[in-house]
């Protein structure tokens, strides 16, 4: 066991992979000698070599497109968009090349490959360096979706994710990069579409995904001293959609809140409700409540982006509200 | 001869000779590539070949000069225009035809159809329908070779329209900087759908023009002289090959029919498609070869064996099933299905 940050668990998954599987290669813009532009990824050149180990030209889609040519010939590409919000410049070999080319091929052609990327607000970036844009992904059909909260998922997860035989868009949180915890030494693998019980109780389910997660914790532990008792599902994975988990949580407690990170319209816990709605509506006991940041880029200015973003106070004092009423 | 448009000085010369046994193989791949488009086009227009359809006639001796020059490991990246790249790979033609027919026995069992012809087991990695994306596939393909130690050269073809896009130019400066075993060929059949490339192009010519600003020497060649197409590709392939990096080549040519579907072309001045009428691929070769002394018999026995293959061909096609709605929900995952939760 060792006390380990988020940042530090993205070097030392890269690492896990690379040394198990020589077909496991990693490239991205800053990341070999520089070690990241999140420094998230020092150490790996020195280690595993440049031609394992690739700065390219700040070109998305000959990253992406490399990175798929190379999986789909017998490597296992880890590819790195520095900022999610770069999505946007390389969308088409994300959403037409790579979700696309099993299906289209019937079989013929495996792309068992990561996008690693750093997602998500609160550094005071601004609309164009601080979206979470998970929801991008997963409303493409051929695509994993993966994004982590804590340091030991970062492992275990990513691990996951460069074994798995399809592409998974792996969402590293730029806000959790320093967040520490205690990681179990050794090899950790996880599995992917598996959500996480948090914390059990009897009157809430709140599901929430990265960054929203330790906040949904801390509001989750302010409800308690007024009596309401939630449980805290981190979701981890949006595809696949750990679904039974969801349900059953949400059966136990009758009472459902998202708490999600990405502007309103179709984010991830819109899906999620209206598989509630269609398949556990009897077992609710209140109106669903979805806590997320309004249909607004993000502003640049700690005081408004706070304001953007679910808080924990939000997310109290509307689940508070919401079980009164 | 140099083609309709360009002089003798304008083009690359490859140095070599093509031996008889190629010569034969680079004709009967240019018949059986014309002799399949006709039927596409013919298909197209009873309605059995649905959506749209993209020809390559006029400009088979590209695909031909390459795939002669290529090794059955290479690799092959081609656009939406791609049966023609498909077949000279060696994928069977009653699969791409039943593909092109949306047939249950259709290379990708009517999941991709004409735009999105992939035969892996014969080194075609795919048809891409995004103008440019596959330029930086290939890039990949020329790094797995490289670091998988396989001496293997990848071969992408995109069209004169492709040089304009972005994808285009970091596909290049990417290869040139890891120095990949990837051979960039653009097909300048000298329209994009409807629009002459000159009228929105910075430089005369698209790629080769381009070549030097990626450090690569320009090269221009006669796209309708297979014996042309076959030794510079010969050539480039040998280098890349040898780990002496990639190239760019521009490949002059005219594609003979409209753009898709049944377009007629209007937009085409006639005088410019009377000069290239005479200068049909085929007609040239043939010409050439009886030059050389192959008696007119031995051509038209390969002419007529191909006219058999592709009427075999669409006989098969139309007497196979519809995919069954099985094949809907499967091979969107590796476990082949299409699920997204549990
Ligand atoms: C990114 C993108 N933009 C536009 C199109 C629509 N489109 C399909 S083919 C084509 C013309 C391409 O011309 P060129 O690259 O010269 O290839 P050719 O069709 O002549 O072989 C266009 C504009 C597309 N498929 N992809
Ligand atoms: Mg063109």
């Amino acid at each position: 066991m060792a006390e380990l940050t988020y940042r530090d668990a993205v070097a030392r998954a890269i690492a896990q992979e690379m040394a198990r599987d020589e077909r496991v290669v990693f490239l991205g813009e800053d990341v070999g000698a520089p070690g990241g532009v999140f420094k998230a990824t020092p150490g790996l050149l020195e280690r595993f070599g440049p031609e394992r180990v690739r700065d390219t030209p700040i070109s998305e889609q000959a990253i992406l497109g490399a990175a798929m040519g190379a999986a789909m010939t017998g490597l296992r590409p880890i590819a790195e968009v520095m900022f999610a919000d770069f999505f946007a410049v390389c969308w088409d070999v994300v959403a037409n090349q790579i979700a696309k080319a099993r299906y289209m091929t019937d079989g013929q052609v495996s792309l068992p490959l990561v996008i690693r990327a750093a997602n998500g607000g609160g550094l005071r970036f601004g609309a164009q360096h601080s979206q979470a844009v998970e929801n991008w992904a997963m409303a493409v059909p051929g695509l994993k979706v993966v994004a982590p909260a804590t340091p030991r998922d970062v492992i275990g997860l990513f691990a996951a994710a460069v074994r798995d035989p399809d592409p998974v868009l792996f969402f590293e949180h730029k806000a959790l990069y320093p967040a520490k915890a205690a990681v179990p030494d050794g090899e950790i693998v996880d599995s992917l579409g598996t959500a996480e019980v948090r914390r059990q109780g009897d009157d809430a389910t709140i599901l929430a995904l990265a960054a929203m997660v330790p906040r949904a914790l801390a509001a989750a532990d302010r409800l308690a001293e007024d009596g309401i008792e939630a449980t805290v599902v981190d979701v981890r994975s949006l595809v696949p959609l750990d679904t039974r988990t969801i349900l059953r949580e949400v059966a136990h407690t009758g009472r459902l809140f998202t708490v999600e990170e990405n502007p309103r319209l179709l984010g991830w816990g819109a899906e999620v409700v209206s598989i509630v709605a269609e398949e556990c509506f009897w077992k609710l006991d209140g109106p669903i409540v979805r806590i997320t940041t309004p249909h607004i880029p993000l502003p640049a200015a700690d005081f408004l982006e706070d304001q953007a973003i679910p808080s924990v106070d939000r997310i109290t004092d509307t689940i508070r509200a919401a079980m009164k009423s | 001869m140099p083609p309709p448009g360009l002089s003798a000085q304008d083009l690359y010369t490859p140095v070599g000779e093509v031996r008889a046994p190629v010569a034969l193989d680079l004709f009967r791949t240019q018949v059986r590539l014309r002799r399949f488009e006709k039927r596409a086009y013919d298909l197209f227009l009873q309605n059995l070949v649905k959506g749209t359809s993209h020809l390559s006639l006029g400009m088979e001796a590209i695909a031909a000069g390459f795939a002669a020059a290529m090794t059955p490991e290479d690799y092959t990246f081609a656009t939406y225009r791609g049966h023609a790249h498909t077949l000279a790979r060696g994928a069977p033609m009653d699969a791409v035809l039943a593909e092109l027919l949306g047939r249950d026995t259709g290379l990708l069992h009517g999941k991709g159809g004409s735009m999105h012809l992939t035969d892996v087991e014969h080194g075609m990695m795919g048809s891409y329908a995004i103008v440019g994306a596959h330029l930086t596939v290939a890039l990949g393909a020329g790094w797995s070779a490289r670091y998988l130690g396989r001496p293997r050269v990848t071969v992408v073809f995109f069209g004169d329209g492709a040089t304009n896009i972005g994808a285009f130019h970091e596909a290049l400066n990417l290869a040139a900087t890891w120095r990949l075993p990837v051979v960039f060929v653009c097909e300048n059949n000298q329209y994009m759908e409807y629009t002459p490339i000159r009228a929105v192009t910075a430089v005369r010519r698209p790629a080769a023009d381009r070549a030097p600003a990626y450090g690569m020497e320009p090269v221009l060649i006669d796209g309708n002289d297979a014996d042309a197409v076959f030794l510079t590709a010969s050539h480039f392939l040998g280098r890349a090959r040898a780990g002496d990096g990639p190239a760019l080549i521009e490949a002059y040519t005219y594609r003979s029919t409209g753009h898709s579907r049944a377009d007629p072309a209007h937009y085409k001045p006639a005088d410019e498609v009377a000069a290239w009428a005479k200068y049909d691929p085929l007609d040239l070769y043939r010409r050439r070869l009886l030059d050389g002394g192959v008696p007119a018999a031995v051509l038209d026995e390969i002419d007529a064996s191909a006219r058999q293959e592709v009427d075999a061909a669409t006989a098969k096609a139309k007497a196979a099933p519809a995919p069954g709605p099985d094949r809907l929900l499967t091979n969107l995952w590796a476990d082949g299905g299409s699920s997204w939760r549990n």
